[in-house]
């Protein structure tokens, strides 16, 4: 299963200095692990201590904010869109 | 000579260098900029203020440039009216309006920040400036950069008011409008944001931008005669000019610029996008985000980025919050009109309704200063208003019909 992960800028040192990536998983959750396995260290600086995602990082399955859908629990599927994004000002 | 020693992650404390960097690298909390204050206070005295030149950078030791502004020289320092109209019709002692509806040259308090911001992306050396608007941030790029002649990309939603779109293309800038509500233009900017190296002024020039918002309450304090007001109602879209506005008090507070520090800060947003306002009322940690439904478009921003720190404000200077209608906006804004003169847009109206609304409410005393924030033009956003205030009397170029059709 191929998914296409955006990856933000302060995480594309980790990434190989890749804007995307393709990672694999049924959830969110797996997609991050799958993440941690292919890209060492991406996983803590995604989640906090207690493996929930940081609160000042937001992410989309397919252009829709996850806090709209399962939160960590949403599900995936083959040719899914992930883009992690840190929260910006605006206005 | 510059101030500035560099940035710090508000959440993990954190160093970084004085670059175009905005969250950090591990805990993705937003870097703000630190100012060596000893050096500061020693410089910027009241005198020191007094005597420049009437615009926001009359505070420019507090401003994250290393060298001279070359961006906004006519921008700030709107004005600070004492509203006894709008007093009597509120049943308040001492009320003020600052009237960012008159901030050069796009009428809009944004014209503070992008000021910064672009001075910023300046010294930088970026030739190229974008940001994600809901519209009078677009005007202000738009404007700002044209002066300055940098290029410019400036994405919208589809859905804005004429006034604000008329008012960004007019400077020529590349205007994107995008299918879809703020949040998503927001989250595809971020993700052009890693793929061309332009100085995004709400993304990657974050920290620096930001700091503008602070000369609002750097005005009103020293338009006071140097003393804070006791009360302050802000509007809140991403919660950034809330949190500015509190930090700019405190420093004037810590350079001894003002001898006390009691103001409390109040949050306004409208009823059909108050993430922020609902936090407070729920007494809530974190911000739920919701998607935006109001005819307040320049406050629709269903996930506020500073949402977190407008609510700490809020709680830190025990003020609270307050939501208003569409049809309570439009009411607010005729109400400024009609007692002040001042045509504000509908995020005046959502201010201004919402401390009518704490003050009826008896949770902002009657017999105290307060400042309602006006930070936008109302000619901008017209459709709000149009079909709500009357027609013009059409008559024929004649006496008897100008009599028989006019009542006096």
């Amino acid at each position: 299963m191929a998914i296409k992960v955006i990856i933000p800028t302060p995480l594309q040192k980790l990434a190989k200095n890749q804007a995307d990536v393709q990672a694999s998983g049924s959830s969110i959750k797996e997609l991050i692990d799958d993440l941690e396995k292919k890209f060492p260290g991406l996983k803590e600086r995604i989640c906090d201590e207690t493996g929930k995602v940081r609160r000042f990082i937001n992410i989309y399955v397919n252009e829709e904010d996850i806090r709209f859908l399962k939160q960590d629990n949403t599900s995936l599927k083959d040719g899914d869109e992930v883009s992690i994004i840190p929260a910006i000002a605006g206005g | 000579m510059s101030y500035v020693l560099g940035l710090k992650c508000r959440e993990c404390g954190r160093g970084y260098p004085k670059d175009p960097l905005y969250v950090c690298e591990y805990c993705f909390g937003p870097l703000e900029v630190v100012y060596d204050y000893e050096r500061i206070k020693k410089k910027l005295t009241k005198e020191v203020i007094e005597s420049r030149p009437k615009n926001l950078w009359r505070y420019k030791e507090l401003l994250p440039l290393d060298g001279e502004q070359t961006c906004g020289l006519n921008s700030g320092f709107t004005p600070l009216v004492r509203a006894r109209n709008l007093e009597k019709a509120l049943g308040v002692k001492e009320l003020y309006i600052k009237d960012d509806s008159v901030c050069h040259p796009t009428l809009s308090f944004k014209d503070r920040v992008v000021s910064v911001a672009l001075s910023k992306a300046k010294e930088f050396g970026f030739n190229t400036v974008a940001c994600a608007s809901t519209g009078n941030l677009a005007n202000s790029v738009a404007a700002q950069a044209a002066i300055a002649g940098l290029k410019r990309y400036i994405f919208i939603p589809a859905d804005l008011e004429m006034g604000k779109v008329v008012g960004t293309l007019i400077y020529n800038p590349v205007l994107v409008a995008v299918e879809g509500n703020y949040d998503q233009v927001n989250r595809l900017c971020s993700e052009i944001a890693t793929i061309y190296k332009w100085a995004f002024v709400n993304i990657n020039i974050r920290p620096y931008y930001a700091e503008g918002s602070k000369t609002y309450g750097y005005e009103i304090a020293e338009q006071l005669g140097w003393k804070a007001p006791k009360h302050i109602i802000v509007p809140c879209a991403g919660g950034s000019l809330i949190t500015k506005i509190y930090k700019g008090l405190k420093e004037f507070k810590a350079l001894g610029l003002i001898d006390r520090l009691q103001t409390k800060i109040y949050a306004a947003q409208a009823s059909g996008c108050s993430p922020i306002v609902t936090a407070i009322k729920e007494n809530a940690e974190i911000i739920k985000p919701v998607k935006p439904n109001t005819i307040a478009k320049s406050l629709a921003i269903g996930n506020p980025a500073d949402g977190v720190y407008a609510l700490a404000t809020v709680k830190e200077t025990g003020g609270w919050g307050g939501d208003v209608s569409d049809d309570e906006i439009v009411e607010a804004i005729k109400l400024l009109a009609a007692t002040e003169g001042i045509f504000t847009e509908t995020a005046g109206g959502v201010t201004l309704g919402v401390a009518k609304k704490l003050i009826e409410q008896g949770r902002i005393p009657k017999d105290e200063s307060i400042v309602v924030s006006i930070t936008g033009n109302g000619l901008k956003t017209q459709e709000a208003v149009v079909e709500k205030i009357g027609k013009p009397i059409k008559i024929k170029p004649n006496i008897a019909h100008f009599e028989e059709s006019v009542k006096i």
